[in-house]
């Protein structure tokens, strides 16, 4: 079942939380992982393998570097999903 | 040469999770031997069902995020290292002149083999990214190095079971060369898993006493049949007289020896004339300056084998001849198991315990003494006469490293 954009930033926020401890509010659209959220590379791929599992979604590893802001990746997990 | 003290120490280790709160245990004469519950032991039918596992879990005391990021070795190194530096009142030392000497036999061996469940499972793209900096032998120094800042250099001895001394002998001579002002110094390991106690087991080095895991560790009894695995940390601060003095630090004794030797003899079995280990004894108290009359204590390395313990004490004997008779010695792996990589480390700080509290801790398990080692290894814990005595730590470990650390009271 497809999950609305806010379901996936919901979800998304809790893998984010999970992998670095940055709390749930914090991740937001308009952040940026690495400039706003420091969040670095490591733990952007753990984000990423987790957000497969968790959306059902494949996140190619060239794609991941256009993965810049929260939207971007809440954009492309919502349009890529099963 | 500049003279080093010890002014902070921690320890997370399997009869408690401070330093402080183990020695008291040791003392009491407490054993931190327990039949492991894991699902694991009976899945794979694991011939050893218990180990020396660490009082306090790790994931207790860390925070969610810093335990995902770290192998189980380097969490029980970070605890016994922050122990140690809140200890000794977290100095104020420029980042370039603080080092890190901190040791494990065989590192992050949980990483590497779930990482490899993982692969196996789950495929390459699942392994986890932080799999490598979590596996390699130097993480737990390089996690304290980022914890405290230090920039004089984080390094890592790998000397099996000598591996803790070898760290904290290392990080002496380098204070005592100026390189650094403090150095936190230690060692630890987390290897309580089914493949390291299987390939211990298939070697016939560990006890296989199941029905009674509290009398497995015995050293020195005739019915010690192996050593008892553990896990857990131990961590020192060392730092010059003068910086200690001039901050006013606490100090608990000074370091006045640390000496490394090869045997070269055979890759597990120690050489039954203990002359390796003897070199490094005597070698230790050379630089310490003192004479085999000095020593008033011994924290055996001492590990429940039947060839280890005998081949230790013809060592000793070597080196203290008649005096032998007057070490007060202690082998205080009956009560915590061998902790490998942490061993020399926990017992380091039982060494500084014992002379800051004066006190030698009691050796349990001892029922009938092996008359191969007529050694005067106190039961119930025994005072030390001399205020100024010195006392020796000794490890020992697979590849034929000796290890000694000599410590005088202050």
């Amino acid at each position: 079942m497809a999950h609305s954009q806010q379901e996936v930033l919901a979800g998304l926020a809790e893998l984010v939380n999970d992998e670095t401890g940055i709390t749930a509010d914090a991740v937001q659209m308009d952040k940026s992982f690495t400039d706003d959220l420091d969040i670095d590379s490591i733990s952007m791929m753990t984000i990423v393998v987790n957000a497969e599992d968790k959306f059902g979604v494949k996140i190619p590893d060239e794609e991941v570097k256009n993965l810049i802001t929260v939207a971007d990746a809440v954009n492309f997990i919502t349009e890529n999903q099963d | 040469m500049k003279r080093v003290v010890v002014t902070g120490i921690g320890a997370t280790t399997p009869l408690a999770g401070s330093a402080n709160a183990s020695w008291q245990a040791l003392v009491a004469g407490k054993s931190g031997i327990s039949t492991l519950e894991q699902d694991w032991v009976a899945q794979y039918e694991i011939p050893v069902t218990f180990a020396g596992q660490a009082k306090i879990s790790a994931l207790d005391i860390l925070t969610p995020q810093e335990a995902k990021r770290l192998d189980p070795s380097s969490q029980f190194a970070l605890i016994s290292a922050r122990e140690a530096w809140a200890d000794a009142g977290e100095p104020e030392v420029e980042p370039e002149r603080l080092a890190v000497d901190f040791a494990t036999g065989i590192g992050g061996v949980w990483t590497l083999l779930d990482a490899f469940d993982t692969l196996k499972e789950r495929g390459p793209r699942r392994v986890l990214p932080m799999t490598v900096p979590m596996l390699m032998p130097n993480g737990p120094a390089a996690a304290i190095g980022m914890a405290l800042g230090a920039r004089a250099g984080v390094h890592t001895a790998v000397s099996a079971c000598a591996s803790g001394n070898e760290a904290i002998a290392n990080a002496f001579h380098r204070i005592q060369r100026g390189e650094a002002d403090v150095v936190v110094a230690g060692g630890a390991e987390a290897a309580i898993h089914p493949l390291p106690i299987s390939a211990f087991a298939a070697m016939h080095a560990l006890s296989k006493r199941n029905d009674s895991p509290e009398q497995a560790s015995r050293p020195y009894d005739t019915d010690r049949d192996g050593f008892v695995m553990g896990e857990g940390a131990g961590a020192l601060v060392l730092e010059t007289l003068d910086s200690a003095t001039a901050r006013g630090a606490k100090i608990y004794c000074e370091i006045v020896g640390g000496s490394v030797t090869s045997d070269s003899y055979h890759i597990t079995a120690p050489d039954p004339e203990g002359a390796g280990a003897a070199r490094a004894m005597l070698q230790a108290l050379e630089q310490a300056g003192a004479s085999i009359e000095d020593v008033e204590h011994v924290n055996a390395h001492a590990t429940s084998t039947p060839v280890g313990d005998i081949a230790e004490y013809t060592a000793i004997k070597r080196v203290f001849g008649s005096h032998t008779d007057n070490l007060l010695v202690a082998a205080t792996k009956a009560s915590t198991g061998h902790l490998l990589g942490g061993a020399g480390a926990i017992e380091a700080v039982f060494t500084i315990m014992a002379l800051k509290e004066q006190l030698v801790p009691p050796t349990i398990n001892l029922d009938n003494q092996d008359p191969n080692i007529p050694l005067n290894v106190p039961r119930t814990s025994m005072s030390l006469s001399r205020p100024d005595a010195v006392a020796i730590s000794n490890s020992f470990g697979f590849g034929g490293h000796n290890a000694v650390l000599a410590f005088r009271a202050v």
